[in-house]
């Protein structure tokens, strides 16, 4: 690259370091940097580094690195504070610094190399800034990213609780995290030391909490006292240090485009914090803003073409961010709403909260910490009795559900796992989705080598009378092979479906009677499964997309529920062996169900005898928004699971045996049904 | 996974002999399929009538929409130009479709946007129940794309993009697919641009990706910098995509000059 002009705006990490590597490639760069604050003024206190972020930083840039490493906090374990036990899991190796020596070294640094650094100048208007590239490394709240607003395509939403940031002189010899109930809910802390008298101390709780303890109204001494009060126990005498620590929210950052051309022929480019934030609970920021630099720097340094340079830049690091803000959006999901598993046990509790951003499965945590591994396994394969037994990894182990006992925690709808889970089978003829629906109850029962047999029974509402499903779904017959269709409401189900009759009280009778014959007869099956999801029949009553009666059955949820109620409790009556409730909760569709509305229904089903409830989500309505991914069913499970406190059943594309384990460690769910592409697995 | 090699409907000066030359050529060489974009409000030719014009100077190859905007069209006339290419290609024909990303296609087209997803949805059924012989491939990045492509469709096609991206687009299609109780798995094709040649070629193809996608912003720098321009870089394309699960991956000329197919193919060897 040919010498340029930088204007590097904000000297934090990003900044600093992208600076430093810069005119180190390219001594002949000449690069300013911006800065508001004095040299030595910083918010915030320690930052956490891991193994692989430390490679990359020793091949950028050896002296800094060696000076970060030789102020390091170094430590292993992550301790987990819960119901008065302190579980640790160790072979984690993480690494912390202050954020002002971090910046101190850097800034050093960049003097050393001959960058130009300006303290205390605070930029207002953007347009002041000169040079070939104007790097926006101003963090969350960048000024140049707004001031072009259109064409970065930047979109801030607060994500997470409640949140304030505070050192201690409490040294901690491990990441910890406390759990603290109060009478307002739940507060949590996450600490770390980051050198030898010092650590983090991040308060958060929901903002229902925050609200109901007043914290909304106390100032910045109040907050501090009400904290170290709280915490008491814990800070055992030492002290929280504020540094204009206030209460704030997380502000997600996500950005369309990462840089731009201006008219004078200059580019602008996003650095860190203000191209994208991820939540502090999987505490990469500084890592992945210093890793922006990195990548930035040697792009430049590899391309003759500035602009191709920034396009590359873009291309490497877009995808990487985007991993991280989908764990850290799962992980700061999992904080707000921690307090709806404080009724596990301690272990599968912590086994949970290691594995909440999906970055940690049961695998990779047996490599870095077996013994943990080997106490969740022998939790599980124990019931809760011991910790120290040999057992199996958790899908091996059986489950009981009612008088059955499943020998291993795998549905599949072929032979080869603990549950053979066959259907839908219609329990009427209008209720058949296709022309060839039906099973030989024969031919499954006797495939099944072993494992239990469950049949899913149901009625296709007005999803029925479609093509076999091999090119499509949901493609009505022709009118002349069809048959008449009945539904909550005569709303047709997709483009060319036929306007389906509103079930009448005869019919309802004659429904509910059919689901009660066909339990009747399925005796042979060890578990029998309702279909209430995907807008068949009955999960057409359930939700107010397809529900518009004027009836007792139609309204609120309460009367959404009634009729499948009455057809849960009428075979309830009818079946003395398991039964499970297959649900969508949620609609994944505007005005249609939400997963609190889900939690609620799966309550009720529970409620009325279901002693499962396989979770589903969509196709109520065929135009929803799915998130399709790799158990993308398994949130909506836990929730379910652990707000309902009834055993689920999860599918959601799961594919591999390490994420059932992970799932049924973590008490996501009770079984999971593993999706047919890569199934390797055997019986033991 | 097969190869394919795109036709040159939107590159800057094509002509009716070059189609013509080309695919004979493609015809002859290592492609499973030719493929032709869609876009209304650019110098182009239509992908039907290119498609049509491939059918009749080709005996082998496959031929594919990749894809064909939908709602810009009547439905019973997509319909018709899906079935039209069908028949001339005694079969050979594979319908990609999707919403597409421009708002002027649809300006231009007289044709409501807001409504694009539910239009693509119908015509996606009328598909299916008046034209079942043939396969369709859906495309597009939302949740109710996926869902729609395994509703209605028999694979997915991919936008483009790096191995990695391909990889995450066809988990989510798995995903779906499974979701909504399809039997086996979706068919999953991904696309790429190319030139092969000295600078001054090279030049011309980034040129044309700014222009084609100028109205992205500065998204066309990406596209137009992940052009693939040496050997080296559509072998690793090539393989990338082959070890994530692809079945046909479509290479699209970005120049209209018929030495590509030959490059292309010698690449390929
Ligand atoms: C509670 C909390 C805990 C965190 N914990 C961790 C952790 O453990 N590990 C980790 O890696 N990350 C952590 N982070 C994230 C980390 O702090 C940021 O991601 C990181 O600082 C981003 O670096 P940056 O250089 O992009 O932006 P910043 O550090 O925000 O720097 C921007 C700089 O620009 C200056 N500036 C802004 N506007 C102007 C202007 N108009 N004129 C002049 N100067 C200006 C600012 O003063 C500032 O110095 C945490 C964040 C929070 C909130």
């Amino acid at each position: 690259m040919r010498p340029l002009r930088v204007s590097v705006l904000g000297a934090g990490p990003a900044g600093l370091y992208l600076s430093l590597l810069l005119k180190k490639a390219q001594p002949a760069h000449e690069i300013t940097v911006l800065e508001r604050n004095p040299a030595d003024a910083t918010y915030g206190w320690g930052v956490v580094f891991s193994e692989e972020t430390l490679g990359a930083l020793r091949d950028a840039d050896q002296a800094s690195y060696l000076e970060i490493t030789d102020t390091f906090a170094r430590w292993d374990a992550i301790d987990i504070r819960y119901r008065d036990r302190t579980l640790r899991s160790r072979g984690h190796s993480f690494s912390a610094i202050a954020r002002r020596t971090l910046l101190g070294i850097t800034q050093r640094r960049c003097r050393e190399v001959g960058v130009r650094l300006e303290f205390g100048t605070e930029v207002t208007d953007p347009s002041t800034l000169d040079g070939d590239l104007v790097v926006a490394a101003d963090g969350v709240n960048s000024l140049i990213r707004r001031a072009q607003d259109k064409v970065f395509g930047g979109r801030i939403t607060p994500q997470g609780c409640k949140y304030v940031w505070y050192g201690t002189d409490l040294v901690f010899d491990a990441f910890t995290f406390l759990f603290k109930e109060t009478e307002h809910g739940l507060f949590q802390v996450h600490g770390y030391p980051f050198d030898e008298d010092t650590s983090t101390f991040i308060v958060e709780c929901p903002r229902h909490t925050w609200e109901s303890a007043g914290l909304d109204k106390m100032d910045e001494a109040q907050s501090m006292a009400f904290c170290a009060d709280l915490f008491a126990d814990e800070l055992g005498g030492h002290e929280l240090k504020s540094n204009k620590s206030l209460w704030l929210d997380f502000p997600r950052l996500v950005t369309k485009h990462w840089h731009s051309a201006n008219p004078d022929g200059s580019r602008t480019v996003l650095l860190g914090d203000s191209a994208h934030t991820a939540h502090f609970t999987i505490g990469s920021g500084t890592k992945l803003a210093m890793e922006d630099a990195i990548a930035l720097a040697a792009a430049v340094d590899r391309h003759t073409d500035l602009g191709a340079a920034l396009v590359d830049y873009e291309l490497e690091r877009k995808p990487v961010i985007d991993r991280f803000q989908q764990a850290a959006a799962s992980s700061a999901d999992y904080f707000e709403r921690v307090s709806r598993h404080t009724g596990l046990d301690p272990l599968p509790f912590a086994f949970n909260l290691l594995t909440r951003s999906g970055r940690i499965g049961h695998a990779s945590l047996s490599v870095r910490d077996p013994s943990f591994v080997r106490a969740v396994d022998s939790w599980f394969g124990t019931a809760g009795e011991s910790t120290t037994a040999v057992c199996p990894p958790p899908l091996f182990t059986p489950f009981r559900v009612g008088e059955l006992v499943l020998r291993n925690r795998i549905v599949q709808d072929t032979p080869g796992g603990g549950l053979l889970l066959v259907g839908t089978e219609p329990v009427t003829e209008d209720g058949r989705r296709t022309p060839s629906d039906g099973l030989k109850w024969t031919a499954v029962l006797e495939s099944a080598q072993g494992a239990a047999v469950g049949l899913r029974i149901g009625h296709a509402g007005r999803r029925g009378a479609t093509r076999e499903p091999v090119h499509g779904v949901d493609v009505p017959l022709p009118a002349e092979q069809a048959w008449p269709l009945v539904a909550a409401s005569p709303i047709p189900y997709g483009p060319r479906s036929a306007v389906p009759r509103e079930l009448d009280a005869e019919g309802m009778v004659r429904i509910r009677d059919a689901f009660v014959a066909m339990a009747r007869k399925a005796v042979d099956f060890d578990l029998l499964e309702l279909d209430m999801a995907h807008g068949f029949l009955l999960g057409g009553f359930l939700s107010p997309l397809t529900n518009k009666r004027a009836d007792c059955y139609g309204g609120d949820l309460d009367a959404r529920l009634r009729y499948p109620l009455e057809v849960l409790r009428a075979v309830r009556e009818a079946w003395s062996k398991p039964l499970s409730v297959r649900l969508s909760v949620t609609d994944w569709s505007a005005r249609g169900t939400t997963p609190d509305e889900g939690v609620a229904m799966a309550h009720a089903m529970a409620q009325a005898g279901a002693d499962l409830i396989h979770v589903a989500a969509g196709q109520t309505v065929p135009e929803g928004m799915p998130d399709y991914r790799r158990g993308f069913l398994t949130p909506l499970a836990d929730r379910v699971r652990s707000e309902a406190g009834v055993p689920t059943m999860v599918g959601g594309y799961l594919t591999t045996l390490d994420e059932v384990n992970t799932v049924i460690a973590a008490a996501r769910a009770d079984l999971c049904v593993l999706a047919p592409p890569d199934r390797e697995w055997t019986t033991p | 996974m097969r190869v394919g090699i795109g036709l040159p409907n939107t590159t800057p000066g094509t002509s009716g002999r070059l189609i013509a030359e080309w695919a004979r050529r493609a015809d002859a060489g290592p492609f499973g399929t030719l493929g032709v974009l869609d876009r209304l409000v650019y110098a182009s030719v239509e992908p039907f009538s290119a498609l049509s014009a491939a059918a009749a100077v080709t005996e082998r190859v496959g031929l594919a929409t990749m894809i064909a905007i939908g709602p810009v069209r009547g439905t019973a006339m997509l319909a018709k130009q899906a079935q039209s290419v069908q028949t001339l290609s005694d079969g050979r024909f594979t319908l990609g479709v999707a919403v597409g990303a421009r708002r002027d296609d649809y300006e231009a087209a007289g044709v409501e946007h807001r409504t694009r997803g539910a239009v693509l949805s119908e015509q996606l059924a009328h598909l299916r129940a008046e034209n079942a012989d043939v396969p369709i491939l859906v495309g597009g990045n939302s949740g109710a794309a996926f869902s729609r492509m395994a509703r209605y469709a028999d694979g997915y096609a991919h936008g483009g993009g790096p191995a990695r991206a391909f990889a995450s687009a066809a988990a989510k299609a798995r995903a779906a697919w499974h979701d909504l109780g399809r039997p086996g798995r979706p068919k999953l094709w991904g696309q790429a641009y190319f030139a092969l040649g000295d600078a001054d070629l090279t030049a011309k193809g980034e040129a044309y990706l700014l222009d084609y996608y100028a109205f992205t912003g500065p998204f066309a720098q990406t596209v137009a910098a992940a052009n693939l321009t040496t050997p080296r870089a559509v072998k690793d394309l090539v393989r990338g995509y082959a070890n994530e699960g692809c079945d046909e991956l479509i290479l699209l000329p970005t120049v209209s000059s018929v030495d590509q197919v030959d490059r292309l193919a010698e690449v390929l060897g």
